[in-house]
């Protein structure tokens, strides 16, 4: 019965997400209707009247309103959403002819691996440092250890991120020619966009784990276990660190949220070819179908997220996990 | 936080409890802690820097100097009228002192920051309050709104409506604002929420007290300490947004003096002139750092449970 509140749980988080991410792609293709003329935006402010005419009824833009709406919808369920503007597209507009447009989406999708790839090895590796130095911190409070992790997490979450990227860069690929200022495909194009991007999941994690293992180390279970001589490093990192998970999870879930949008400046900084730099280059040449697209890909990545915590947020919570033992 | 039990003295008595804090006990707790004092030390040089720019900055920040162009740090050259212009931070590509610019550019970073936490701290807590007071309908409503904006990226958001209504200070203040007011909406509910049914609403109610009465004089004061916490913490998140926003070119725009446009035209001679973006980043640095250990501070002293421990 439990198991089938949490499917049902889960279903209802599901049909949300949706219906937010309806809500989300309705505002941004209204509005986008509103900055100009797509016709004229394809064609450039140099075109001529029959031109414009035949293009707008090319692209269905003298429908009524609710229909150009109606394709939209239909156009997101089944993946399809038009043809890009200008983007990847050489050499001036023929007369009269659509321009062969590629699909935005699948422009977008394919820099899809880029930014995962970005963003899983980001919060592996934040996690990695993270977790051992917040444990570390909290079994030591107000020691000198402590304090120094304490200011660095501090100095984590402070930091701007593309500022420090291009430190890197200045450090790293200029004064000492270690590694590339920028471009995709070996692993040594991955460590500084990595470290840029790192610095502020790794703050964050150090906070929530070393707050969360306080407030356990607290608990009488743990004096009672220090109590028969087992050394503090093993009941925090066995014991403690799985009762005191569900925040940090929480928190690494969040992070992976934020580090999935974070990217859009850090791909921007180092030419990766994902789809955060992507975004960036749609809204600055103005290619609707194309925003729509970049829009539409980010919203979904992130309540996937979202939806993967509260999953998560489920198994690992005691209470729904012992409920369906019983 | 509470691993260690430091032996303190812990007042005891209602009037010991009662006494009031003064701004010396407020003192002494900060002269205790040196990080924390060193961060409103900073605090406050910037604030007069910023405040005063016009009077104290050394050069015009607007004005382009075809022969001081990309001077480094510590270097003096002729100026007009024989007089030697002295360039601590050096100057950028167009021959501009920096450290004038990093004081005229702190301003719209600021003042978008300042605006913006005011303005959503005002929507969301007067929303927060008035769903977690009267809850029902009113409340489903302003909370699925909130679960509905933070559940989308804030920065993609900005972006994007920056692209459609164009950047500038006001549009900034608008964007960030309804992007962040969710958060001072979500503590004021949780907060108003666990007041609610408390037994001193209840006193107040019993002795005639309207809503609007209960609302002001005995929910709100207990949420100014956490939303000044939160405030503090906002305006460091938003400065770091702002800054973002413009090195992407969406934000703030040319010549406008701004740290996020310092770096982003510092980036392209990033080989020649290290300087350019290294100060207005640090200066981005230190005020986020600075804020940061004074918002975690403040949540110290404004602790009920906390507070004696630290003020006396």
């Amino acid at each position: 019965m439990i198991a089938s509140g949490r499917i049902s749980y889960f279903a209802r988080r599901l049909l949300g997400s949706i219906v937010l991410l309806v809500i989300v792609l309705s505002v941004v293709f209204i509005a986008n209707r509103q900055i100009g003329d797509p016709a004229l935006m394809v064609l450039g402010v140099n075109a001529t009247e029959e031109d414009v005419a035949d293009v707008r009824e090319r692209m269905g833009l003298n429908d009524p309103f609710l229909v150009q709406y109606g394709r939209f919808l239909k156009g997101m369920a089944t993946g399809d959403m038009g043809g890009t503007f200008r983007f990847g597209m050489t050499g001036a507009l023929t007369h009269g002819d659509l321009p062969d447009s590629r699909a935005t989406l699948p422009i977008a999708a394919e820099r899809l691996p880029a930014t995962l790839l970005l963003a899983g090895v980001t919060i592996a590796f934040s996690v990695f440092v993270a977790l051992p130095l917040g444990i570390y911190a909290a079994v030591r409070p107000r020691k000198f250890g402590d304090r120094v992790v304490t200011v660095l997490s501090l100095a984590g979450v402070s930091i701007v991120e593309y500022w420090f990227a291009l430190i890197l860069i200045l450090v790293f690929a200029i004064q000492v020619d270690w590694l590339p200022t920028s471009g995709y495909g070996t692993a040594a194009h991955l460590v500084l966009p990595v470290l840029a991007l790192s610095l502020r999941p790794i703050g964050r994690i150090i906070q929530i784990t070393r707050s969360s293992m306080l407030d356990e180390l607290a608990k009488p279970y743990v004096t009672a276990a220090r109590g028969r001589g087992i050394p503090v490093q093993k009941i925090a990192s066995v014991h403690a660190l799985k009762n005191a998970a569900i925040p940090i999870v929480t928190t690494i879930g969040d992070e992976t949220a934020t580090v999935v949008t974070g990217v859009i400046i850090i791909e921007t900084v180092f030419g990766w070819p994902g789809i955060g730099a992507l975004t960036v280059d749609a809204l600055k040449i103005r290619d609707v179908p194309l925003i729509e697209a970049t829009v539409f890909l980010l919203v979904v990545m992130v309540l996937t997220i979202n939806l993967i915590v509260d999953l998560l947020y489920t198994v690992l919570s005691p209470r729904v996990r012992l409920g369906q033992q019983s | 936080m509470t691993a260690e039990m430091p032996t303190v003295e812990v007042p005891v008595t209602g009037e010991e409890r009662q006494a009031r804090v003064t701004w010396r006990h407020v003192a002494r707790a900060l002269v205790r802690e040196p990080v924390v004092l060193l961060a409103v030390i900073f605090l406050a040089v910037l604030a007069i820097a910023v405040v005063f720019a016009p009077w104290l900055a050394p050069y015009d920040p607007l004005q382009p100097n075809i022969f001081s162009g990309r001077l480094a740090p510590l270097s003096t050259v002729p100026g007009p009228g024989g007089v030697d212009q002295f360039h601590v931070l050096g100057t950028d590509a167009l021959g501009r002192d920096i450290l004038s610019r990093l004081m005229y550019g702190a301003r719209p970073s600021i003042s978008i920051a300042l605006g913006a936490v005011a303005l959503s701290a005002v929507v969301g807590t007067t929303l927060g309050l008035f769903a977690g007071f009267y809850g029902g309908r009113v409340e489903t409503v302003i909370m699925r709104i909130v679960d509905g904006i933070m559940a989308v990226p804030s920065l993609l958001v900005a972006l994007y409506v920056l692209f459609l209504i164009g950047g500038g200070v006001v549009n900034l203040v608008l964007i960030l604002a309804f992007a962040r007011w969710v958060v001072f909406a979500r503590l004021a509910r949780g907060i108003t929420l666990s007041y609610r049914e408390s037994s001193l609403v209840e006193a107040a109610r019993s002795i005639g007290a309207t809503d609007l009465r209960i609302i002001l004089r005995h929910i709100l004061p207990n949420l100014v300490a956490p939303l000044l916490v939160l405030a503090t913490l906002e305006i460091a998140l938003l400065i770091l947004a702002e800054a973002g926003l413009s090195f992407l070119g969406f934000g703030l725009q040319p010549p406008e003096p701004s740290w996020g446009l310092m770096i982003a035209r510092g980036r392209e001679y990033l080989r020649e002139a290290w300087w350019m973006i290294t100060f207005p980043g640090l200066g981005l640095f230190l005020t986020t750092l600075s804020l940061n250990l004074f918002a975690g501070w403040l949540r110290t002293i404004t602790d009920p449970v906390q507070r004696w421990r630290w003020l006396i």
